[in-house]
């Protein structure tokens, strides 16, 4: 049986769908109304609240904390300053991706870091001969999502103990909710301005019942899965396993992503004199360059259209993100592959992420999107752009 | 000295902004002359009452066409629009019909009255989207005018034949039904549920002075089930911000294509000359010249107020004279310092993010119109809500709403009084109106903005107020809108055109007027559109 996350008693009476995915063995709701859409909008106008304690998090403790940290991810966790969070990728020797998730710079010497699935061994065995601890706290700690743009306005209502509207993007801060120490980090997985809420599962229920209630008079929604997936590819961010295979359950080393395959060339951050895991194969990979790069891609909707029309149908590109893998071309050979695509109501564009080879992935390029249509295979021209596809000022101001 | 201009365009709603953001596209120089201080005509969203911001006029948006979307990229100018996903229909006894996107559900809530309707209820729905589908095609068409037979017209004549021989036969003969039934009786060939029949015809009699038992009221209906979002008919959306958010996301593309748009800049007429325009004279008394110069305003404006009637063919003169107006709604804006608690739904939730339809029964939508075919506003009149805070929490304070009433029959010629006399009397029928389904409405409204076809008609300029710019019915559509033989956009002044509601294909927010009419422009000079 699935198990229940601490805000199980509030989540499931709202879950009027009963459609509930299995996320880490928690029974986590894909949407609460019969339909996503007006939680995808609450993101996007208002707020939307997510419940994301299933993301397994860990606590590492030490003098040494910082030094493992700074060997174990790609980016520079040394220069990560005390109330500071980092977005980063961890890779094997070889440079291939594990996982990604978030570090929190706790102290000086304590951090916590976020991840999709379970890692705590590979940081133990990483942290071998140094003065450093690590925890599995994921138990210890329940996890809620406040998203978008009123999000600010309702936890200013319920926080005490900080000034909610001075803290930077990907900053930290320790504050009181109702009576519940919390950790607020102003993060998240929708590209929007957004807050994540990490606290004692005990305390769960009470946050929960605190944000619901200041976020009635701004528009706040309960939000599943179903439209964080849409969200999160305006967004263009990363979904382990949907688009990028982690390199210990690729059977096949073809399968397996650098950051650099992925997208996220940007957060391999070498110094002089570091050495981190995967560094050494990094720095190779900087000079020659992989044939695989990551490309966000727009296809073109009058096409899609007329696609559909040629039948009598109208559009029928599924109202969700899909994660079907489809075919990307260039003339007639394949280059690469969608990992993940949505319609964004929000952009009026259908969007894509994809893996492709990399001299078609710089923005500009013009490229072959598959399109299935009445169960007839077609190609549809798509466009290589910049990601994140939706970027609104706010995320940073 | 005169500033020149390749382009003016007369009046700064959405139409004359959609229009000058193509010619400005096309790379002509444009210039948006807009009487009031703000763009958007009948598309404006305005703080009346502080902290709460009314959508004042128009409230919902369909229609506008998803290619002016695309092209304009009105996303990036700010455009959002959510969507209302359900429509409740209270009744006086404490129930209620209430349909919403959950499939089930709404069958289960038909079901409650009859189950023939709740299983006629899809096979209605699809044959609305073929009906939609097919007049789709006319929305993205000049109309060819059959008693002329250019060669524009035989093409495009040519291009209609192909379209509707393509129809299957039933869907072509129901497309006939709806071109001459009358709303009640079109849905009577689905349903027998009143209530249900009500609500659906209702959207036969927006903006029009006519009963739901009044034939050429199916067409009407169907202009308001044709609205597309995202690919999907019938879906009704509200815009962020209000509607004045959709003028100013175009005004920002039109901006950005290069076109100046200046406010507080009524117009007071058209120069022409030897049957030519050559510009315009401001209310002010300056002259601004161009070699085209488009108008958005109604016919009546256009043809009759802008123009003098001796550079005009005495046929057009007559036809827009007779060219219906008939304004037969108003609207009453309220703030509130509460959710409304309806009785037959009490309590927040999801209902309150939709469309509420005081719709009741057939009868109910007649009796409104009776009273208004013999001068007086309907004692008990049809109203559309929607709740726009409900789904847009920047509309009002927080834990604070705003309520937009469309009302309907508020005939714009009273039979004894004035509008300025009567127009608290309305406010109160329709706040008693609504207590009989929100007993807490009178204890929670903070302010109240009554809107009379006069009101309508003296800030936004739309002749009788009526908010299509002319009525929607057949005789007033396609190639005889506004008027048989000049329903291309062009008028018989040269380098006069026309790219208002009042032209095809018609009113609501659509924008497919000022796109056609820009259309027409760039190709009699020789240019394309981008």
């Amino acid at each position: 049986m699935l198990l229940k996350t601490p805000f199980h008693p509030r989540t499931a009476p709202l879950c009027h769908s009963r459609r509930w995915r299995n996320w880490s063995g928690y029974a986590s709701a894909l949407t609460y109304e019969p339909g996503h859409e007006y939680e995808y909008y609450a993101v996007r106008s208002a707020a939307a609240l997510f419940d994301v304690s299933p993301l397994r998090k860990y606590e590492v403790a030490g003098a040494d904390a910082a030094a493992l940290l700074d060997r174990v991810v790609t980016r520079s966790a040394l220069d990560c300053p005390v109330g500071r969070v980092l977005y980063t990728p961890w890779c094997d020797e070889a440079g291939k991706m594990i996982d990604d998730g978030t570090v929190q710079r706790l102290s000086a010497d304590a951090f916590r870091i976020t991840s999709a699935d379970p890692c705590l061994r590979w940081f133990q065995d990483c942290a071998l001969g140094m003065d450093a601890t690590v925890r599995d706290v994921t138990t210890d700690l329940a996890a809620l999502a406040l998203q978008g743009p009123t999000s600010r306005e309702i936890l200013a209502e319920v926080i005490t103990g900080a000034d909610i509207v001075a803290l930077p993007y990907f900053a930290l801060t320790e504050v009181k909710i109702g009576p519940a120490p919390v950790t607020i980090t102003r993060t998240g997985y929708t590209g929007d301005l957004g807050y994540e809420i990490w606290m004692r599962p005990e305390d769960g229920v009470g946050v929960w019942d605190a944000l619901t209630e200041a976020g009635c008079g701004y528009g706040l929604a309960p939000a599943g899965l179903d439209a964080l997936d849409m969200v999160r590819i305006e967004a263009g961010l990363l979904l382990k396993d949907v688009d990028y295979v982690s390199t210990w359950t690729a059977l096949i080393e073809s399968r397996k992503s650098s950051p650099y395959e992925a997208g996220l060339g940007w957060a391999v951050q070498p110094r002089p004199g570091r050495d981190f895991v995967g560094g050494r194969a990094l720095a190779r990979e900087a000079d020659a360059p992989s044939e695989w790069g990551f490309a966000g891609l727009e296809v073109d909707w009058p096409h899609i259209e007329a696609r559909f029309a040629a039948v009598r149908l109208p559009p029928l590109v599924a109202g969700r993100a899909s994660r079907e893998p489809v075919p990307i071309y260039a003339g007639k050979t394949q280059v690469g592959y969608v990992t993940s695509s949505t319609f964004s109501p929000i952009l009026k564009k259908y969007i894509a992420l994809a893996t492709i080879r990399r001299e078609f992935a710089r923005p500009g390029r013009r490229v072959k999107f598959e399109l299935t249509v009445e169960f007839v295979r077609h190609t549809v021209p798509a466009r290589v752009v910049r990601t994140p596809f939706f970027d609104p000022a706010r995320k940073r101001e | 000295m005169a500033r020149k201009y390749d382009a003016i365009v007369i009046g700064g709603g959405h139409n004359g902004l959609v229009h000058a953001a193509y010619l400005a596209r096309a790379g002509l120089d444009v210039c948006v002359l807009e009487a009031r201080p703000l763009v958007g005509g009948a598309t404006v969203t305005e703080e009346i009452f502080p902290g709460f911001r009314y959508s004042v006029f128009s409230y919902v948006v369909s229609l506008m066409r998803p290619d002016i979307i695309r092209e304009l990229d009105l996303p990036r100018h700010g455009l959002a629009i959510l969507p209302l996903e359900s429509t409740l229909t209270p009744l006086p006894d404490g129930d209620r019909l209430y349909r919403d996107a959950d499939h089930h559900r709404t069958w289960r809530e038909i079901a409650r009255f009859s189950i023939r309707d709740a299983e006629a209820y899809d096979e209605y729905g699809r044959s609305l989207f073929y009906m939609a589908r097919a007049v789709k095609y006319l929305l993205g068409i000049a109309p060819p005018d059959p008693a002329r037979l250019g060669p524009r017209d035989i093409r495009g004549l040519l291009g209609l034949a192909r379209h509707f021989l393509d129809l299957q036969p039933d869907q072509l003969h129901l497309l006939v039904k709806l071109m001459t039934m009358s709303a009640a009786d079109f849905v009577d060939e689905w349903f027998e549920t009143d209530v249900l029949k009500a609500t659906l015809s209702a959207s036969g009699i927006i903006g029009t002075f006519l009963g739901p038992r009044s034939p050429g009221t199916a067409y009407v209906l169907l202009h308001h089930y044709m609205g597309e979002i995202d690919g999907h008919f019938r879906a009704w959306g509200f815009a962020k911000g209000g509607t004045g958010a959709v003028a100013n996301a175009i005004a920002s593309a039109a901006r950005q294509a290069g076109a100046e748009i200046r406010t507080d800049a009524p117009v007071a007429r058209a120069l022409v000359k030897n049957g030519r325009v050559n510009g315009v004279a401001l209310a002010n008394g300056d002259e601004l010249h161009a070699k085209v110069v488009s108008s958005s305003l109604d016919p009546h404006r256009t043809f009759l107020d802008l123009v003098d009637a001796d550079d005009l063919p005495a046929d057009l003169v007559n036809s827009v004279r007779g060219y219906r107006f008939r304004g037969s709604s108003g609207k009453v804006n309220l703030a509130l310092d509460a959710a409304p608690d309806f009785t037959c739904m009490p309590g927040h939730g999801p209902h309150l993010r939709g469309a509420v339809s005081i719709s009741p029964s057939i009868d109910y939508l007649e009796r409104a119109y009776d009273d208004a075919r013999y001068g007086d506003f309907s004692r008990e009149p049809y109203l559309d809500i929607v709740i726009p805070s409900a789904i847009d929490p920047g509309m009002a304070p927080p834990g604070k709403h705003v309520m937009s009433c469309f009302v309907q029959y508020a005939p714009y010629e009273l039979r004894e009084g004035t509008w300025d006399q009567k127009r608290e009397a309305f406010g109160d029928t329709v706040v008693d109106t609504l207590a009989r389904y929100v007993p807490n409405i009178r204890n929670i409204i903070l302010h109240r903005q009554v809107v009379t076809p006069l009101d309508i008609e003296r800030t936004t300029g739309l002749t009788q107020g009526n908010i299509f710019q002319g009525e929607l019915t057949p005789s007033q559509l396609f190639f005889l809108r506004p008027a048989a033989g000049y329903a291309g956009y062009r008028t018989p002044v040269r380098g006069y055109y026309q790219c208002g509601s009042g032209t095809h294909p018609g009113g609501g927010i659509m924008g497919a007027p000022g796109k056609l009419a820009a259309g027409r422009v760039l190709a009699d000079l020789g240019r394309r559109g981008r």
